[in-house]
């Protein structure tokens, strides 16, 4: 279980965008910094809707085999 | 010899004695009804409770007796529940019923109820207690059967509304005698396993059917959750233990499921309103970096050299204007002048002198004025001007001038 989740994947990327965000409505930026984290939000964004339009839900079933090893789950 | 107690006072001390009785005091009992009777004025049940080996007689209050769904018959198996005193009057002991089910539902009825009590009074159900839920699961547990709608009902919303998040499904037995046992293994499992949410489903069913979730270990393994858990089970109107313990009680597995998750559209609207927010900051920045140039370019253009020359310019505008409106004046000035001379110098033009009678005599080729006869010869065309006219002449000699030459 160390590959990080869907979840905290999107979650970080989110993250990321919301500091972008609140960054670039502060508002006091030069230029070209804005412009930067304008492209950079952007690709979060993007990232973002990515992971949510594409993520196909892992299913795994888990067992509980040793309390009963004779109940047939497979119904 | 102990001193006699008068009649009254060993029923006084009986009665006390019988309702401070903790067991007696909050009692079931069951038994067979046994002459049945609903007193028409007062509304009260009087009946008596028997088995082979023995009868209890009971009272109904006509507060508690509205509340039965239909009069029980002589002969019915039931369950009843109250407080045992004594009636001093007749000296006999009395059922003072304030529930009475029949024996089959009451039974479970009766061992549910007493283990919600129980179990309030642990704490187990405290509001307090209750955990918010996670805002976006990364992995969900799911706890149900394996086969039931119930399972594919869950995996087919939360597939829709957040695939991000991963589902482990822990399947168990849901009814039966082995259900509990189950239900508690596959719960430890999925607690095991590291989820930050679980769901324990079962789709609806009778009474009987959802008997495993009123069980004391299932509770108590609901209640020992590390993390949030919603319960869905049965149908709306079914309430179990566990719903009780859960953090979170849904009517449905798929009203859990839904609880469960946010839906995908509200999190794609998140991500839209960042993007709106991207390009508002960027737009703003634009707009106020494009107001900063309009400003320097105003401020540049106020001290523009254009002006200056435009000032000048008109300054030799004006001059120019000046100089003409000299220059119009002076000749105008002449001109009057030039007139007066005219005017004087026509009283003095040979003109005048011709009006009184006098010629010009001019060479005629020359047009020289001949003020003297010296130099002018015979044969020398002459112009005369006179007062209306010109006459042209040819000098001719004189005798006297002849002679003497």
């Amino acid at each position: 279980m160390s590959n990080p989740s869907d979840v905290e994947t999107y979650e970080a990327l989110y993250g990321q965008l919301q500091a972008v965000v609140n960054r670039l409505e502060q508002g006091d930026l030069p230029l070209a910094e804005a412009l930067m984290l304008y492209e950079q939000g952007t690709r979060l964004a993007d990232a973002c809707q990515k992971l949510l339009d594409h993520a196909e839900m892992r299913v795994q079933e888990l067992r509980s085999n040793e309390v009963y090893p004779d109940l047939d789950l497979e119904a | 010899m102990h001193q006699a107690l008068s009649v009254s006072a060993v029923t006084t001390y009986l009665r006390e004695l019988l309702e401070s009785h903790p067991l007696l005091g909050d009692l079931w009992v069951q038994g067979e009804i046994a002459e049945f009777k609903r007193h028409a004025a007062s509304g009260h049940c009087y009946f008596s409770l028997k088995d082979e080996g023995g009868l209890v007689r009971a009272v109904m209050w006509r507060s508690n007796a509205v509340r039965l769904s239909q009069l029980p018959r002589t002969g019915d198996l039931v369950l009843a529940h109250g407080y045992l005193s004594l009636y001093a009057p007749r000296g006999e002991l009395q059922l003072y019923t304030d529930t009475l089910l029949p024996a089959g539902v009451g039974l479970l009825y009766a061992r549910f109820e007493a283990l919600r009590a129980r179990l309030e009074a642990e704490g187990l159900f405290a509001v307090e207690r209750k955990r918010p839920l996670p805002r976006l699961p990364r992995r969900i547990g799911l706890v149900t059967a394996p086969g039931g709608a119930a399972l594919q009902d869950m995996l087919t919303i939360l597939a829709r509304r957040c695939p991000l998040s991963e589902v482990l499904v822990a399947p168990c037995l849901v009814q039966g005698e082995r259900a509990p046992a189950s239900i508690v293994a596959a719960l430890t499992t999925v607690y095991a396993a590291g989820v930050d949410l679980v769901i324990l489903a079962r789709g609806g069913g009778s009474l009987e059917d959802l008997w495993a979730f009123n069980d004391e270990a299932v509770a108590r393994a609901v209640f020992a959750s590390p993390v949030p858990l919603i319960t869905g089970v049965g149908h709306e109107t079914d309430t179990t233990m566990v719903d009780y313990v859960a953090d979170l009680r849904a009517p449905t597995p798929s009203v859990a499921a839904e609880l469960a998750v946010p839906e995908h559209d509200d999190l794609l609207a998140l991500v839209w309103q960042s993007r709106m927010r991207l390009d508002q900051g960027v737009d703003a920045l634009l707009n106020r970096t494009q107001a900063d140039l309009a400003n320097a370019r105003s401020t540049i253009e106020r001290h523009t050299p254009l002006r200056r020359l435009a000032r000048d310019r008109q300054q030799v505008d004006d001059l120019g204007r000046r100089l003409d409106r000299a220059v119009d004046r002076t000749t105008a000035m002449c001109q009057l002048a030039l007139q007066g001379l005219v005017a004087r110098l026509a009283t003095l033009s040979p003109q005048a002198t011709l009006q009184r009678g006098y010629a010009v005599v001019r060479h005629a080729t020359t047009g020289h004025v001949l003020g003297s006869v010296t130099g002018v010869q015979s044969g020398t065309p002459l112009q005369i001007d006179l007062r209306d006219g010109t006459l042209a002449a040819v000098t001719v000699p004189l005798a006297e001038e002849e002679e003497s030459e």
